[in-house]
């Protein structure tokens, strides 16, 4: 396995201009505000926050569906900025998603054969029995029968259209797939069935994941780095079991306080957190979490903290150490 | 190793069959549709072949029998099944050449709304923006102007005749066909399989006529048939007006028109020219209907 990242991402953001109302003018919306972070060959690295935090707003900026306002973005050591039209679809090919939704995922009016053969229409000369080819070799890897070939998506359930979204990501040979929560729509049963065929491919064809979700339970399971994220920025980030083990970020530990656990011994404080998201058109001054976090001073109101490298991972907290000692004073009273 | 094994496979009944017999399976189930169909075809068999089915000329004039009534009664005659108009000519074979006419003007109006309103409509929801707000804009304009009287205008610029009143009515529908394909075109590109496809490469073109535009069409196919069948009635009425089909042609708005002054005293002048409008209409409306339901999957019971 290579060392060299696939993708480096540094201070990528997206600001929108949202206009409110004929006379108000237009405001800024910063869906996505400076996350910086490589993914090697055959690595996950999973953004983890709540709606509205600018995962998917990272998603549309990774798959090249959206152009970022500004920060640099490389897949394979080129700059997506300075790519011409030809390499930019070279680059295309080389990143491809998987969505949350099966069910608005897959165009209606297509059978399976037709979803999984366009992305080789776009993008080769191959013959018609090439592609089909290709497409059932596809199929029988992600699980679903040959006979399949010739149906409408509206006639299988959730996860084996999800396998067909995977299959279809997966036609163009890829080396980073981004998986935009692809298994919070579906059962319980059927999600462990998707995350392992994820997990499996990945072995097989080395490719990197950004794997964007709220579902903790399944980022333990699957995920090698994690970053969490809040109002358009990263707030923890690093390996996986170090996080999980010691969340430093009290954000962090809210978030996982509020994974549900079976094991007594595994369960945590619970660390409630008050209030809503705020607004990213109005951003709070400083640290945006000041407003609801239990440890915030004086300082976090004035100072955005940026990440700095603290028991090795990287924080976004002024009073990281002090709380991870134990020794932050706690505010009585959070503003909602 | 793949985790094909553990896959626990969802037995399911339909196996591949051939579309058209897909489409017919549906489209059968529609009691309604299936009747309109059938008459439809009647209608285009009877266009097709009037010169053979029709038993006189539409514009020959038998001076003898002016106004007489249909066969059953009084005074009527079996050589006139329907009767004769004020001029003595037969009714039965003008409504019957009168189909030709009439599914002309429903064929060329909704190819020609549809089509261009499909083009005008992807365009709109393609590029967004100015160029929207002008073509929705002067859409708007149009449907402002109520829809006969537009017509009547066109028309009356370009002169009266039946090719005019086509162009008229196209111009006069073409709102429809251009909202709702910017509707359901803005609607589908914000699905994720748009996004999909978008991102395995597709250039604009292909998105919006390969990837959006079959999705749009389930509306749009209803819209036409509605549409054909308005388009019949508009032109029956611009013929009644005087501004479409000219006489002698043997249109059936304008067979009403030329029956005006005989309504009280020849009840079968207007009757059966009516009669011939209702039922076309009725039959590509129900036929409409029974196309939106076999060729949208999403209201298919699966």
């Amino acid at each position: 396995m290579s060392d060299a990242p696939v993708i480096e991402a540094e201070n990528l953001t997206r600001h929108y201009q949202v206009r409110r109302g004929m006379f108000a003018g237009s405001a800024t919306v910063r869906a996505l505000d400076g996350a910086s972070f490589s993914l090697a060959q055959g690595q996950t690295l999973a953004v983890v926050g709540e709606s509205g935090c600018g995962k998917s707003t990272l998603a549309r900026l990774v798959t090249l569906i959206e152009k970022p306002t500004s920060g640099r973005l490389l897949i394979d050591g080129k700059d997506v900025r300075s790519a011409n039209s030809a390499e930019l679809r070279e680059l295309r090919q080389a990143v491809q998603i998987i969505f949350q939704d099966p069910y608005g995922s897959l165009n209606p009016r297509k059978k399976v054969g037709a979803i999984l053969e366009e992305p080789l229409t776009i993008n080769t000369r191959m013959s018609t029995a090439e592609k089909r080819a290709r497409a059932e070799e596809m199929m029988a890897r992600v699980g679903l029968r040959p006979e399949y070939y010739g149906r409408y998506p509206h006639m299988f359930s959730g996860g084996q259209r999800q396998r067909i979204a995977i299959a279809r990501a997966l036609m163009l040979q890829p080396r980073v797939l981004v998986a935009d929560e692809p298994v919070s729509a579906l059962d319980v049963s059927i999600r462990a069935q998707v995350l392992n065929l994820l997990m499996d491919l990945q072995e097989e064809f080395k490719l990197a994941y950004l794997f964007i979700s709220h579902d903790l339970s399944v980022v333990r399971h699957i995920a090698d780095g994690v970053m969490v994220m809040y109002l358009g920025r990263p707030v923890e980030h690093g390996p996986g079991e170090t996080i999980f083990a010691q969340p430093r970020h009290p954000y962090t530990q809210a978030l996982l306080a509020s994974t549900p656990a079976v094991d007594p011994a595994r369960r945590r404080r619970r660390v409630t957190l008050s209030g809503e998201l705020p607004s990213p058109l109005d951003p709070p001054s400083g640290c945006a979490f000041h407003g609801r976090c239990a440890f915030a001073t004086d300082l976090c109101a004035k100072d955005l903290p940026l990440l700095r490298d603290v028991d090795g991972r990287q924080v976004a907290c002024h009073h990281a150490e002090a709380i991870a000692a134990g020794q932050a004073p706690v505010r009585q009273a959070v503003r909602a | 190793m793949v985790a094909t094994a553990e896959v626990q496979h969802e037995e399911l009944a339909a196996p591949a069959i051939h579309p058209l017999r897909e489409f017919w399976f549906y489209f059968s189930e529609n009691k309604g549709a299936v009747v309109g169909l059938f008459t439809v075809i009647a209608i285009v068999v009877m266009a097709l072949s009037a010169h053979v089915l029709a038993p006189y000329s539409p514009i020959e004039q038998y001076r003898d029998h002016l106004l007489l009534p249909p066969a059953w009664q009084e005074g009527g005659s079996w050589a006139f099944f329907l009767g004769t108009d004020a001029t003595g000519r037969d009714i039965l074979s003008r409504i019957i050449h009168g189909s030709r006419y009439s599914l002309l003007v429903g064929l060329i109006v909704s190819t020609l709304s549809l089509s261009t309103g499909i083009a005008i409509g992807l365009i709109a929801a393609s590029f967004r923006g100015v160029l929207e707000a002008v073509i929705m804009r002067m859409m708007d304009v149009i449907l402002a102007i109520p829809s006969l009287l537009l017509a009547l205008v066109i028309v009356a610029i370009l002169g009266p005749s039946l090719e005019n009143a086509m162009v008229a009515i196209a111009v006069v529908y073409l709102p429809h066909f251009v909202r709702l394909t910017r509707a359901s075109a803005i609607l589908e590109l914000s699905k994720d399989y748009v996004t999909a496809s978008r991102v395995a490469g597709a250039g604009r073109i292909r998105l919006m006529v390969v990837t959006v535009l079959p999705n749009c069409l389930g509306p749009l196919i209803v819209q036409a048939t509605l549409g054909f069948s308005s388009a019949i009635l508009d032109a029956a009425a611009l013929g009644f007006l005087g501004m479409g089909a000219q006489p002698p042609t043997p249109e059936w708005g304008s067979m009403l028109a030329d029956a005006r002054e005989f309504i009280l005293r020849a009840w079968w002048v207007v009757t059966f020219p009516g009669l011939a409008i209702l039922i076309a209409v009725l039959a590509f409306n129900l036929m409409g209907d029974g196309l939106r339901d076999a060729l949208d999957p999403k209201l298919r019971r699966s």
